[in-house]
C-alpha cells in the first residue's frame, strides 16, 4: 500500500473526527450559553406567577399553563388517530387504493411547512368549524402537526410485536379484533407511548401553527374554558425579543423562558430516548 | 393472513373510518389553501404575482410582487444548505464508519435530541448572539440577514440530515465494505467508492428531505432574517422569505382582504415546493428499493 494513499486514509478520518468534535462542542457552547444566561432568572416566583407591568416583570406561569393545556388538547386528539391509523396500515391494510392514499398523506403531511399548518388551522378551526382563536383551534392544529409522527412511531411499535402473538391468539379462537385489542396493542403499549412523548417534545416548542390560531399576546389568567385564547411558552419568547415593550430590558425574562421551555422540550425528548432504548434492548433480550 | 370472521367487518370499519382522518386533514390543507388563494388571482395576474418584486401589501394601491418574497426562500435555503449539508453528510459517514461502537452509543441520541431543539429558541440566539456579533466586526447597521438566519437554519437541518443518511449508510450490506477491503482499499477509498455509490439514493433523499424542512422553516427566518421584501446582493442583505411574511402579516390582516388572500397563495406556494421535494424524495427512495433489490 503506497505511503500517499494511507496518507489519504488518515487524513480523512482525522477531518470527520474534527467535525464531529465541532459540531458537539458547539451544541455544547449553545447549551451552556443559555444555561448560564437563563440560570439567574429561575427562581420560584418565576415559574408560579404571572407575567405583570406590559410583561416587563413577573413570572411566567400563564406561558406554562397554556404549553401544557395544548400538549393536551394536541394529544388528545392526535394519539387516537395516530395509533388507528397505524393499527390499520400494520393489521388490517390490504394492498389497494386507500392504502396507497393513505400512506401517501401520511408521507405528505409530514413534510406541510408549519406555518402552513397554521394557515390551514385559520381558515379550518378558527373560521369554519367557528372554534374563533382559541386553545381548541390552537390545539387541534398542532394535533395535525404531530400525527405523521405518532403514526410513525405506532407503526414500528407494531410492526416490533412478534407474529407468534398474534398466531397464539388466532390459534386459541379470538376474532382479529380481539386480537388487536387484547394482545398487539397492550404489547405495543410502551413504545407508542415513548413515540407521543417524543411528539410532545415536537407539540411544545412548535410556534408558527398557533401564531393566529390561538396564542394569546398576554392573557391575564389561565385558559377555562376550550374557547379561551392561551399563552404559550414558544409564543412568549417571541412577543418578548420582537415585539415586547421593552426589549433589551426583559431580556433575563427571555433568557428564563428559553430554559424553561428548553428544558420542557429536551426533557420529554430525553426521556423518550432513553425509555425506548431501554425497551428495545428488552425486546431484544425477549427474542 | 387469516381469513376475518364476519363479526369482524365492524371494528375494521371502524379502525378504517378513524384511519382516514389523515386523507382528510390532507385534502383539507390543499383545499383550503388553493380556496383562500384563488380570489387574489381576481386582482392580480399570476405572472404579477410571481414575477414583480414589489411587496407592498399594505399600501394603497397594494402591491403583491412575491419574486422577492420567493428569492428570500431560496437564497436562505440555498446558502444554509451549502454550509449544512458537507458537515451532515460527514457526521453521517463518521457515525457509521468510523466512529467507536460506544461514542456511536452516545452520539446518536444526542444528534436525535438536538433535532427536537425548538426552531424558536434558535432565531433567539440569532437575534442575542450571531447579530450582536456581526454588528461587532462587520460595517453592517443590522446584524439580522441572510448569512445570520442561514446559520441557523444549517444548524436546524444537521440532525435531520445526519440521522437520515446515517440510516442509509448503515443500511449497506457489510458484505460490500468486507469486499472492498480484501481488494486492498482503505477505508477512505472503500467509503467513498463502495459505500457511498451503493447508499446513494438514501443519501440523495436524506438531503432533499433537509432541503424540504428549510424551505418551510418559518421561526428562525421571522427572528434573524430581518424582514425586507428585497431580492438580496450580498450574504449580509436582510431578506423576507414567504414563511415569515406569513407569519407576520397574518395577524394584522382583515379577514378576507387582498392581503389575507395574498398571504394564502404564499402558503400554497409553500406547500406546493415543498410537496414536489417531498415526491421526489420518495420516487428515489422506491427507485434506489427496486435497483437494490
Amino acid at each position: 500500500m503506497s505511503v500517499n494513499r494511507v496518507a489519504k486514509d488518515r487524513a480523512a478520518t482525522v477531518l470527520l473526527w474534527s467535525i464531529m468534535i465541532l459540531v458537539c462542542s458547539m451544541l455544547f457552547l449553545i447549551l451552556a450559553f443559555l444555561v448560564s444566561k437563563g440560570w439567574t432568572a429561575l427562581s420560584w416566583d418565576f415559574l408560579t406567577k404571572k407575567p405583570r407591568s406590559m410583561m416587563t416583570a413577573g413570572g411566567i406561569s400563564t406561558p406554562i399553563i397554556g404549553t401544557l393545556q395544548l400538549v393536551l388538547v394536541s394529544m388528545g386528539f392526535a394519539l387516537p388517530v395516530g395509533v388507528f391509523t397505524a393499527v390499520y396500515l400494520v393489521e388490517y391494510a390490504r394492498d389497494d387504493w386507500f392504502t396507497r392514499a393513505l400512506r401517501l398523506a401520511v408521507r405528505s403531511l409530514a413534510g406541510v411547512p408549519s406555518v402552513v399548518f397554521g394557515l390551514f388551522g385559520l381558515a379550518f378551526f378558527v373560521i369554519l368549524l367557528n372554534f374563533g382563536s382559541s386553545l381548541l383551534s390552537a390545539g387541534l392544529t398542532l394535533g395535525c402537526l404531530a400525527l405523521p409522527v405518532i403514526v410513525g412511531a405506532s407503526e414500528s411499535a407494531l410492526l416490533a410485536v412478534p407474529r407468534d402473538y398474534r398466531d397464539a391468539s388466532y390459534a386459541l379462537g379470538a376474532t382479529q379484533w380481539q386480537t388487536i385489542r387484547k394482545v398487539v396493542l397492550p404489547t405495543a403499549f410502551p413504545s407508542i407511548i415513548t413515540g407521543a412523548i417524543l411528539s410532545v417534545g415536537r407539540v411544545a416548542g412548535e410556534t408558527a401553527p398557533i401564531i393566529f390560531t390561538g396564542a394569546a399576546f398576554f392573557a391575564p389568567r389561565f385558559a377555562k374554558s376550550l374557547f379561551d385564547q392561551v399563552m404559550a411558552l414558544p409564543y412568549h419568547i417571541l412577543i418578548l425579543a420582537t415585539a415586547g415593550t421593552n426589549i433589551e430590558k426583559t431580556r433575563p425574562i427571555q433568557y428564563g423562558t428559553v430554559l424553561v421551555l428548553l428544558i420542557f422540550v429536551l426533557g420529554m425528548t430525553l426521556t423518550g430516548v432513553l425509555w425506548r432504548a431501554r425497551l428495545r434492548i428488552r425486546q431484544r433480550a425477549q427474542r | 393472513m387469516t381469513t376475518p370472521l364476519k363479526e369482524d367487518r365492524i371494528p375494521r370499519i371502524a379502525v378504517m373510518t378513524v384511519a382516514s382522518i389523515g386523507v382528510a386533514i390532507m385534502l383539507f390543507i390543499l383545499y383550503s389553501l388553493v380556496r383562500d388563494s384563488i380570489p387574489i388571482l381576481a386582482h392580480v395576474t399570476l405572472s404579477d404575482l410571481l414575477l414583480k418584486t414589489h411587496w407592498y401589501p399594505t399600501y394603497d394601491p397594494p402591491e403583491f410582487g412575491m419574486l422577492s418574497l420567493l428569492a428570500g426562500s431560496l437564497s436562505v435555503t440555498f446558502l444554509a444548505s451549502l454550509l449544512s449539508l458537507p458537515i451532515s453528510l460527514a457526521l453521517a459517514v463518521f457515525l457509521s464508519e468510523v466512529c467507536p461502537a460506544t461514542l456511536r452509543e452516545f452520539l446518536k441520541p444526542v444528534i436525535e435530541i438536538l433535532g427536537f431543539f425548538p426552531s424558536v429558541v434558535l432565531g433567539f440566539l440569532g437575534m442575542v448572539i450571531i447579530a450582536p456579533w456581526m454588528v461587532m466586526n462587520f460595517d453592517i447597521i443590522t446584524g439580522l440577514n441572510l448569512l445570520n438566519a442561514s446559520v441557523l437554519m444549517g444548524i436546524m437541518i444537521i440532525p435531520i440530515v445526519t440521522s437520515l443518511a446515517e440510516d442509509s449508510l448503515n443500511s449497506v450490506p457489510k458484505d460490500i465494505r468486507d469486499a472492498s477491503f480484501a481488494l486492498g482499499a482503505t477505508r477512505i477509498e472503500t467509503v467513498v467508492r463502495s459505500v457511498i455509490p451503493a447508499a446513494l439514493p438514501g443519501l440523495m433523499t436524506a438531503s432533499l428531505l433537509g432541503v424540504m424542512r428549510a424551505i418551510g422553516e418559518t421561526m428562525v427566518v421571522l427572528m434573524a432574517a430581518g424582514g425586507s421584501a428585497m431580492i438580496p446582493r450580498s450574504i449580509m442583505d436582510p431578506v423576507r422569505p414567504l414563511t415569515s411574511a406569513i407569519a407576520a402579516e397574518m395577524g394584522e390582516t382583515p379577514f378576507r382582504s387582498d392581503h389575507y388572500y395574498a398571504l394564502f397563495f404564499a402558503g400554497l406556494l409553500l406547500l406546493l415546493l415543498t410537496l414536489a421535494l417531498n415526491m421526489t424524495a420518495l420516487w428515489i427512495e422506491n427507485r434506489g428499493k427496486r435497483w437494490r433489490s
